[in-house]
């Protein structure tokens, strides 16, 4: 299975293909069976080798696989080559995984939608090039990928561009994630021009090498490569496309922008990891950054109406989260959350997903409401995803890897007291707006009437996802709690291993772990409080002065939509207006104005007259050959 | 021996030719004529071909002009049936006829 490692992401490549040259002549049936068939196929090819990988381990966990020279310039010769170890592994279970499960549930919610083959289409490309990311062996692989899911995030976005609103979320989507790539190239060109080769492990080994801890270089290199991760991770300062990419179709949402291409960006530091550690203020940034963009996100998310943008932010927030275990060097706890992330987020997508189709559109949560004895999957999924993203304790998956990453926050050496109580800040905030949702969407009085039932390609994915987000965590527990190393033990074959004191750990861990607990539990209970037993006493607080102030600042994202349109678009605009007539513009206007005198011309002589062309012709050969006698 | 003909008799006998044909071409309005004034004008250069070629005692010229042949019949097999079709859309054979492209 190792050497044919190629199949994976060549099965919904070739069916993006096929979708793209056929798709509008094959019938639904086959376009659906293609886009979700491939991507169906590609889970099991990526399962069995997973569990090869796992039962017969290759040598140093390790698979490499050339396929064959991209291209060789000098001794710039970047290979199609894959590199399968055991953190490639666990992204492509997740991408194919999940990503299996919401083609399936694609092929009952886009049922009725006339661009059926080409969403069919984007979405495979999509889940391709997430693949050949995740999969690379050399950073220029890893770039194609990483812009190939940057583009089908702009298209699927811009999904149902008959609305201008959606198309301009797709431009804003691609323009700031190009801020951040742009960064990113720039990292790669100094990596290539110091260290002379683009292959990840070679790149590491001798980044390690030849970079003291903490030299000007390192630090460069990592800041670079962090500013492509935070634009694909919607990371503060860049976090500002997400809640705009909800345009999308609700599918692409649980896809792209909540368990897959937003955390290509927690893949990369992971990936480099050597990179970072390397670069100490750097790593440090990380974590900050990391604290910062989770407390944004999750204050913002609390005053939003639209349930989509409530799970954009909190998916912001939560990636807040695996940017703050980076942060302390808690690889695995990021990518363990990254992976239970993927499970609950995706399955609170889909919920909410089930619950716009049934409400014809709606997505305006205070319209909603009293919709728990109406759609009784849709309340009970929903549930167990909202209870997973809050962090209630022991049964969902969500506990364990927040848990994880607050611990080791905690304990680690990089980490601190302060990144923890942020953790903790934001876990409650987390649970106030997740129970938020819940307690506007399904309880209190109906306003609307849902309509319709729910296929079985809706409903199996939802259900299989909810399984997951409440099983997924058991893969990895705490000392206090059985102590289960699975996960860590499976991605520490290539990530470092966090080094915690080990002396008087089980008290403190436990002590922790309450309070997080409580927290979470607080957080409930404020919710419940404001949104279901108090709505108008909270009515009343935002209606009043200082809470609409606090509402308008939360609801706008805490204003930095309104902070860059005024310093960098608005004064960019302002330029390009002026700047439209310039006198470099005059000279290329006259050019043009040339060819067009001289086009208009030589138009006359295309006047369809046989007898005329013929003429021409004539007296054409006889210039000619005059030329050839006489000279 | 027999005597032969003078190469500058067949050269003019040619060009004298080709300039029918080429005058044809240009004054004629009705295809057929047009074609027929293409069909002249290939056998003169083939004529010109095979004076040349037995002038120099080449086999050379007569291959030409095989070829010329070919190639003439399978323009007059094209040349024909676009003819017909243009008959069919215009109900005529004048080539000014569709002249309706406008530049």
């Amino acid at each position: 299975m190792f050497d044919h490692a190629w199949i994976i992401p060549a099965l919904p490549l070739a069916s993006a293909m096929a979708l793209a040259v056929w798709g509008s002549r094959l019938p639904r049936a086959v376009a659906g069976l293609f886009g979700a068939g491939s991507v169906v196929l590609a889970a099991a090819a990526t399962v069995t080798l997973a569990l090869q990988f796992h039962f017969t381990p290759p040598l140093g966990h390790v698979v490499r696989t050339v396929l064959w020279t991209w291209m060789q310039v000098g001794d710039f010769a970047p290979r199609m080559a894959f590199y399968l170890d055991s953190l490639a592994i666990i992204m492509m279970l997740v991408v194919t995984v999940v990503g299996a499960l919401i083609h399936i549930y694609s092929l009952g919610y886009m049922a009725d939608d006339k661009g059926f083959s080409r969403f069919f289409a984007y979405m495979n490309l999509f889940v391709a090039s997430m693949l050949i990311l995740v999969m690379a062996d050399n950073l220029l692989l890893l770039y194609l990928g990483w812009e190939g899911v940057g583009l089908c995030s702009y298209l699927l976005i811009g999904f149902w561009y008959g609305d201008a609103a959606n198309a301009r979320a797709a431009s804003k989507a691609f323009i700031v994630t190009r801020v951040g790539d742009t960064a990113m190239a720039i990292g790669l060109f100094l990596l290539f021009t110091h260290l002379g080769s683009l292959d990840i492990q070679t790149v590491l080994d001798r980044a390690v090498e030849q970079w003291p801890i903490g030299s000007t270089l390192a630090i460069a290199a990592a800041a670079l490569l962090l500013g492509g991760a935070l634009g694909k991770s919607g990371q503060f300062p860049l976090q500002i496309w997400l809640p705009d990419a909800m345009a999308g179709p609700t599918p692409v949402s649980a896809l792209i922008h909540a368990a897959t291409m937003v955390t290509a960006g927690v893949y990369l530091v992971a990936r480099t990891h050597a990179l970072f550690t390397l670069a100490p203020p750097v790593q440090y940034a990380v974590a900050l950054i990391g604290a910062a963009t989770l407390l944004i996100a999750g204050f913002s998310a609390c005053a939003q109406r639209d349930i989509k943008r409530v799970l954009a932010y909190s998916t912001i927030s939560q990636i807040g989260y695996m940017f703050l275990a980076l942060g302390v060097g808690a690889w695995s706890a990021a990518i363990f959350h990254l992976v239970t992330h993927a499970f609950f987020k995706a399955l609170l997508f889909m919920g909410a997903g089930m619950i716009i189709v049934a409400l014809h559109h709606e997505q305006d949560m205070f319209k909603m409401g009293g919709l728990r004895t109406r759609l009784p999957l849709a309340f009970w999924t929903f549930l167990i995803g909202a209870m997973s993203l809050a962090a209630m304790p022991l049964i969902t998956a969500g506990f364990y890897s927040k848990d994880l990453i607050l611990w080791d926050v905690w304990s680690s050496p990089l980490g601190g007291k302060g990144l923890w109580l942020a953790g903790c800040l934001g876990a409650f905030l987390t649970s106030i707006y997740t129970f938020r949702m819940v307690f506007l969407t399904f309880f209190g009085k109906a306003n609307k009437e849902p309509h319709g039932r729910l296929g079985m390609s809706m409903a199996f994915p939802v259900v299989v996802l909810a399984i997951l987000a409440t099983m997924g965590g058991f893969m990895e527990t705490p000392h206090s709690l059985g102590h289960t190393t699975f996960f860590s033990r499976f991605a520490e074959m290539t990530l470092p291993s966090l080094e915690t004191p080990e002396a008087a750990a089980d008290g403190e861990e436990l002590l922790l772990q309450v309070i997080a607990s409580a927290t979470a539990l607080a957080g409930v209970l404020i919710a419940y409080a404001l949104f279901l037993k108090r709505r108008e006493a909270m009515a009343r607080f935002v209606a009043s002065g200082f809470g609409a102030l606090l509402h308008k600042f939360a609801l706008s994202g805490c204003g930095f939509d309104w902070l860059y349109a005024t310093f960098l678009v608005k004064p960019f605009m302002a330029i390009a207006r002026a700047n439209r007539n310039d006198a470099i513009s005059r000279v290329y206007d006259g050019l043009a104005g040339v060819c067009y005198v001289m086009h208009d011309g030589l138009r006359l002589t295309q006047n369809g007259n046989l007898r005329f062309y013929m003429m021409g012709l004539a007296l054409g050969a006889g210039i000619a050959i005059a030329i050839a006698v006489f000279l | 021996m027999t005597a032969t003909i003078p190469l500058m008799h067949g050269l003019v006998l040619a060009g004298t030719l080709f300039a029918i044909g080429l005058l044809g071409l240009l004054a004629r309005r009705n295809i057929l004529y047009i074609l027929m004034s293409i069909e002249i004008m290939l056998n003169a250069t083939g004529l010109a071909f095979v004076v040349a070629g037995s002038r120099w005692n080449q086999a050379d010229g007569q291959i030409m002009f095989l070829i010329i042949l070919t190639m003439a019949a399978a323009e007059v097999a094209v040349g024909l049936a676009l003819l017909l079709r243009f008959h069919h859309q215009f109900k005529t054979l004048d080539a000014d006829a569709a002249s309706t492209m406008r530049g």
